[in-house]
């Protein structure tokens, strides 16, 4: 097992899935230096709102919402870059793209409803990242585009995401608030339709004459958003593309990881590998037993700090067993070989050379001592 | 460490359990749901009457804090019953199944959020409980959250869903009746965004700041140098238990730097919950940190 080798080797696209908290961010950036290292020109995107992948990257002021160059001492093959997702930012380029004119694009972004649906509607930030990616791909700039999705309540939300606006106009409250005509859709005014009005008496009849200005203006647009989540569909299902499922090595994220990748299986993607992150490691191949024995005759000695390394040695051995332990039914579910195990550093991971300590076992030529 | 900042572990429980209503709060991973069980856990075996609410995804705490009641709130289903009870009785199950109410969630941003607060803040006044504890919401929910009712006060003029965002308010902005407890764990980024979150919410929230509650924290306080220390004739694994030390060593003076530094950027108070062994939270690691938190 040479780590993510393989699975990186030529993909075009990686996309790093996990439950919030597992490392996702950190090991989508051990990929893109390691890629970068290789020669390949690479960006990665993430949607963590937190300076989490700036920092680790050493890019004081932050990350924007189009791709920087990250400077790389030692690396001249290859180029890193980096951006977060600005959802909003995003939406209103995908609504540009897809308008008849300006006129129908401003109607639409000036909106109180749009904008809602821009900053709050569940399901918009996987949407937005799903046409980052579709966009990133097809930049010329890049031939690896690494994906650090948001972290969801419901993992699977970004495989699903493309179809999230085509399924929202689905609703039969649209429909509710349209009325073909011979050119097009006309909007029923709120004061026909007496559930209109009824809603209307719960959250304030400005907000539902925004939603029906919304609809209104989006007519004729939809077309154009359906035929692009379907391009999108087509790349997450495309060879060039590889799942990563990432976890940590505790009881509840392991549950939802196996979870995950049963829920990703089950839209026909295939997980490329599983990567642990922040496995303790073992210290040798003794077992606690060993370690507390040995802890036990120093005591009896009166040697109170050569107990207390031998105790240290045990407690360590512990958790390591204790994580392995929990690691089990990702193991049996994914495959032994499938998994790729990071060890937790002494030291906290917040730059660059930390990172690239990662990429030596996330990427081992030769298989690192777990 | 200064006094005043980390608590004594007689006024930690009374400081986190002050309230009526106590929302935890956090990043994913730093243990929010162990915090909420160790302050249920804590609070009841106090002899005080204690709920637990979780909201939306997987149930994880019944098996935690065994005795202790837990409600699971969903905002779909609250949202559908806040229908039903205002108006709506018959046509709510439509609304729900034609969509209307995915529209009406997207009009008033929100309400979702604002139904899931207004249940709560029916069970805190129901008098049935001495202390509700919330398993907050995940990620970076907790601002959008607790910002849910001020923000549909300005959206809507009147009716019913101005009236719960006023009581809602009026209990989130009350520091006799809620607060909320924010978690983290003693490394670099989960204290990054705990510091980013305390700041967000002093400036967008007016609600009552519990002392912070760190989670994880590693005892050890004495692994000795290994450099130090003689061990005799033993060869056997001694490379492994000087390795061993140096890596905790490490970590401990890493974790040290993180709370000094939480300490220098947070004006709140800290309460450290002691690292289990283990790699799963059971009942009995939530029982074992409340005996701690209270005696």
């Amino acid at each position: 097992m040479s780590g993510l080798d393989g699975v990186v080797g030529d993909a075009r696209v990686v996309v790093c899935c996990g439950s919030g908290g597992v490392g996702k961010t950190t090991t989508a950036a051990v990929i893109g230096i390691e890629a970068a290292r290789r020669g390949r020109n690479v960006v990665v995107v993430t949607i963590d709102p937190a300076r989490r992948l700036a920092d680790a990257l050493g890019l004081p002021d932050g990350l924007a919402g189009a791709p920087q160059r990250v400077p790389l001492a030692g690396i001249e093959a290859g180029e890193l870059w980096a951006m977060m997702l600005d959802t909003p930012a995003m939406f209103e380029r995908v609504v540009r793209a897809n308008a008849t004119d300006t006129e129908q694009a401003d109607r639409i972004v000036d909106n109180r409803f749009y904008q809602n649906i821009a900053e709050a509607l569940s399901g918009t930030q996987e949407y937005m990242a799903s046409e980052a990616l579709h966009e990133l791909h097809a930049d010329e700039r890049f031939d690896l585009v690494v994906v650090d999705t948001p972290p969801s309540r419901n993992a699977l939300d970004f495989l699903e995401a493309p179809g999230v606006l085509a399924r929202f106009l689905d609703h039969k409250a649209f429909r509710l608030m349209m009325v073909p005509t011979r050119t097009g859709f006309r909007v029923l005014s709120v004061a026909t339709q007496p559930i209109l009005r009824a809603i209307g008496r719960i959250v304030g009849s400005d907000v539902l004459t925004d939603a029906v200005a919304f609809f209104q203006a989006f007519a004729g647009m939809d077309v154009g958003f359906r035929e692009r989540a379907e391009e999108v569909t087509a790349l997450l299902h495309d060879d060039g593309t590889k799942f990563l499922l990432v976890s940590s090595p505790q009881r509840d994220t392991v549950t939802e990881a196996a979870w995950f990748a049963d829920q990703i299986a089950e839209q026909g993607f295939t997980v490329a590998a599983t990567v642990v992150n922040r496995l303790h490691p073992r210290f040798g191949d003794g077992s606690v037993a060993d370690a507390s024995r040995r802890a036990d005759t120093a005591r009896d000695r009166g040697e109170r700090e050569l107990a207390a390394l031998w105790d240290n040695l045990a407690d360590l051995r512990t958790v390591a067993q204790a994580e392995r332990r929990e690691l089990q039914p990702l193991v049996e579910r994914v495959g032994a070989e499938a998994i790729v195990e990071v060890p937790l550093l002494p030291s906290d991971v917040h730059d660059v050379a930390a990172l690239t300590v990662l990429g030596e076992h996330l990427f081992a030529v030769d298989d690192p001592a777990p | 460490m200064p006094p005043e900042i980390l608590l004594s572990n007689v006024t930690a429980l009374t400081e986190l359990t002050a309230t009526s209503l106590v929302i935890v709060a956090g990043k994913g991973g730093v243990g929010k749901t162990t915090v909420t069980a160790v302050l249920a856990r804590a609070a009841a075996d106090a002899g005080r009457r204690v709920l637990v609410v979780e909201l939306d995804g997987k149930p994880t705490l019944d098996g935690l804090v065994p005795d202790v009641e837990v409600r699971h709130l969903s905002a779909p289903d609250l949202l559908e019953e806040y229908l039903f009870e205002h108006g709506f009785r018959r046509i709510a199950k439509r609304l729900v199944s034609t969509g209307v109410i995915d529209v009406i969630g997207t009009a008033a941003p929100g309400i979702d959020d604002l139904v899931v607060l207004g249940k709560i803040k029916q069970l805190e006044r129901s008098g049935e409980w001495d202390l509700v504890v919330v398993d907050g919401p995940a990620a970076g929910h907790a601002i959008t959250f607790l910002t849910a009712a001020p923000g549909l006060l300005d959206a809507a003029r009147g009716g019913p869903v101005r009236e719960q965002a006023t009581a809602v308010q009026e209990m989130l902005s009350d520091p006799n009746r809620c607060q909320v407890v924010l978690v983290t764990l003693p490394e670099t980024t989960p204290v990054n965004e705990l510091i980013e979150t305390s700041y967000a919410i002093e400036e967008r929230v007016g609600v009552r700041l519990a002392p912070i509650v760190v989670n994880q924290v590693d005892p050890a306080t004495d692994v000795p140098d290994p450099s130090d220390v003689s061990f005799g004739r033993a060869r056997a694994q001694v490379d492994d238990a000087i390795a061993a030390a140096e890596f905790r060593r490490e970590r401990i003076a890493d974790q040290q730097a993180e709370l000094d530094r939480l300490v220098d950027a947070v004006p709140l108070r800290q309460v450290r919950l002691t690292a289990r062994p283990t790699a799963s939270i059971d009942a009995g690691d939530v029982a074992a940190l409340a005996a701690g938190l209270s005696t």
